[in-house]
């Protein structure tokens, strides 16, 4: 009789087994449906809007809000600031999404989130419904962290130019006037912070344009890490074979302050005076991020499910990019921001369709970083979820990076821009 | 007993039969962590410089993305991608991109 039990249940369990797995297959035929609303259109979001509507073949609904008339790229940007590309070179506009792709772009800005209505309102008026929100907002700087720079006169002086736009044009034409024999300073920040490697090729660039410009010139980095964050033996090679004698590079040395008249940056127990000041400020999750009730770590990054990119505490929210708290080695890049918003399209057209998300999502990285004009050097890494940890974690033995710094690697950097522009905004 | 193990074993066989066929969002979804370079599905943007996946036939892209994996074939940044993916990875994405026409 127990036995006769337990064979009726053990048969019953594999029925609901085959019933459950068919279930599973049978509704990948289920349509998702629904409105996905989409704030700011970086790497993150753009690329999440177009997915989500090329993958839904149109039955989605997407909502793109975006403060910026056009897409401004920070990968590329260093080499404004050295004078070897255009601004016209790293921007580009939304008009494809909207006209090819069917999303909807508001140049506006989210002031707040709704969650339990669903909710975001717009600084322009009004709200916007959604089923399913994405945040891929950014970075907003620390600038309490620096006393001196905590108000808009020192911030229109002391420039970052960490997010790409006026600011780059604004850093370029101050080192365009900058005298021969002058000095640029660069403050790096504590890590973690956007993009890794950016700041060495900054000071490469810099220096580039030094050398063949103003030669008698020095650029001295100031970082606050220990040592360089990303990319540690190709720069110090190249700046030692590149940029003898202009390049300083002085490790453990966080900024703590800036007097704006002398353009002077204050350290733990030494002054550097600069003839251009340039203060890569600490960073978190942007505002919007940060201040929606969203769990933080270390409260400065979101939270994220790393099945869905959903807010580990808010639900129906997914975030993505630089605003979260990375997985172990996982670079905040527009690299990394693009792959994100992948997965998260991909979860969130499950969820919309009532099923559960890939259970096995991949992530990968590349960020190449150019050491002169021409010249560049990459790192890459791949990411597999791990069930144990919950997390993505980075596969051991694979990634890497150059061997050399090369041409070669110079032009496909260049194709690499081109072809992740396109995924994300053509 | 004979008839649990039975059913014991079909369940797993069309478990597993189901489990390949199941997602058939996870080839398109590995493939899409190729398009940041490659372009959307394995399409580039003309005159970028970088090779297009989109059409070449699986048995050639798969032999490639071996070779990249066992370090038989030299290059810059693809020996180490390749080797983060494991091989049934591989097959799906190599599969994908020669579906795309």
């Amino acid at each position: 009789m127990a036995d006769r039990n337990r064979r009726a249940f053990l048969k019953a369990g594999t029925l609901a087994g085959v019933l459950t797995v068919a279930g599973c297959a049978g509704s990948a035929l289920r349509q998702p449906r629904g409105h996905v609303v989409v704030v700011g259109g970086g790497y993150g979001g753009a690329t999440a809007a177009k997915y989500l509507r090329m993958w839904s073949a149109r039955g989605v609904e997407v909502t793109l809000v975006e403060r910026s008339p056009r897409f401004v790229s920070c990968p590329m940007s260093n080499l404004v600031i050295g004078g070897s590309r255009s601004m016209a070179d790293i921007t580009l506009g939304y008009d494809r999404l909207q006209s090819h792709w069917g999303v909807r772009i508001v140049h506006d800005e989210v002031l707040a989130i709704d969650a339990a209505a669903r909710s975001v309102r717009l600084a322009g008026g009004g709200d916007l419904r959604y089923d399913r929100l994405v945040l891929s907002p950014g970075i907003d700087f620390m600038w309490q962290e620096i006393p001196g720079l905590d108000n808009a006169g020192a911030q229109a002086t002391i420039l970052h130019a960490w997010k790409a736009g006026a600011q780059t044009v604004a850093l370029r034409r101050q080192l365009e006037a900058m005298p021969d024999g002058g000095v640029f300073v660069l403050s790096v920040p504590r890590a973690p912070y956007r993009c890794p490697p950016g700041p060495y090729e900054r000071a490469s660039l810099v220096a580039d344009y030094c050398k063949r410009h103003k030669p008698r010139s020095k650029v001295i980095v100031l970082d606050a890490n220990d040592e360089i964050v990303s990319k540690k033996g190709l720069f110090a090679k190249a700046w030692a074979e590149l940029y003898p004698g202009i390049i300083e590079y002085r490790p453990q040395s966080e900024l703590r302050d800036v007097d704006v008249t002398t353009r002077t940056a204050h350290l733990d127990f030494d002054k550097v005076r600069a003839d251009v000041l340039n203060v890569i400020p600490p960073q978190r999750a942007a505002d919007i991020a940060a201040r929606s009730g969203l769990q933080l770590i270390n409260q400065r990054w979101v939270e994220i499910d790393w099945l869905s990119m959903e807010s580990s505490n808010t639900p129906a929210v997914h975030v993505l990019g630089d605003a979260i708290f990375p997985a172990p080695t996982m670079p905040k890049s527009g690299h990394v921001a693009n792959q994100q918003a992948k997965l998260a399209a991909a979860a969130i057209l499950r969820l919309l369709a009532g099923e559960q998300p890939d259970p096995a999502p991949v992530l990968m990285n590349t960020c190449y970083s150019f050491v002169d004009s021409r010249n560049a050097i990459h790192v890459a890494s791949v990411f597999q979820y791990d069930r144990n940890t919950g997390v993505v974690q980075p596969v051991a033995g694979a990634g890497g990076v150059s061997s050399a710094r090369s041409e070669l690697e110079g032009r496909i950097a260049a194709g690499w821009a081109q072809n992740i522009w396109a995924d994300m905004l053509f | 007993m004979k008839r649990l193990s039975a059913l014991v074993a079909l369940t797993l066989l069309t478990s597993s039969l189901f489990a390949q066929a199941a997602d058939p969002e996870r080839a398109r979804n590995l493939a899409a962590t190729c398009a940041n370079c490659h372009g959307t599905d394995g399409r580039p943007v003309a005159g970028s410089g970088i090779d297009p996946l989109a059409g070449i036939e699986k048995r050639h892209s798969l032999q490639k993305l071996a070779d990249f994996k066992s370090g038989q074939r030299p290059g810059t940044i693809m020996p180490q991608i390749a080797k983060g993916y494991t091989d049934e990875q591989l097959e799906l994405i190599a599969a994908y991109f020669a579906a795309q026409k």
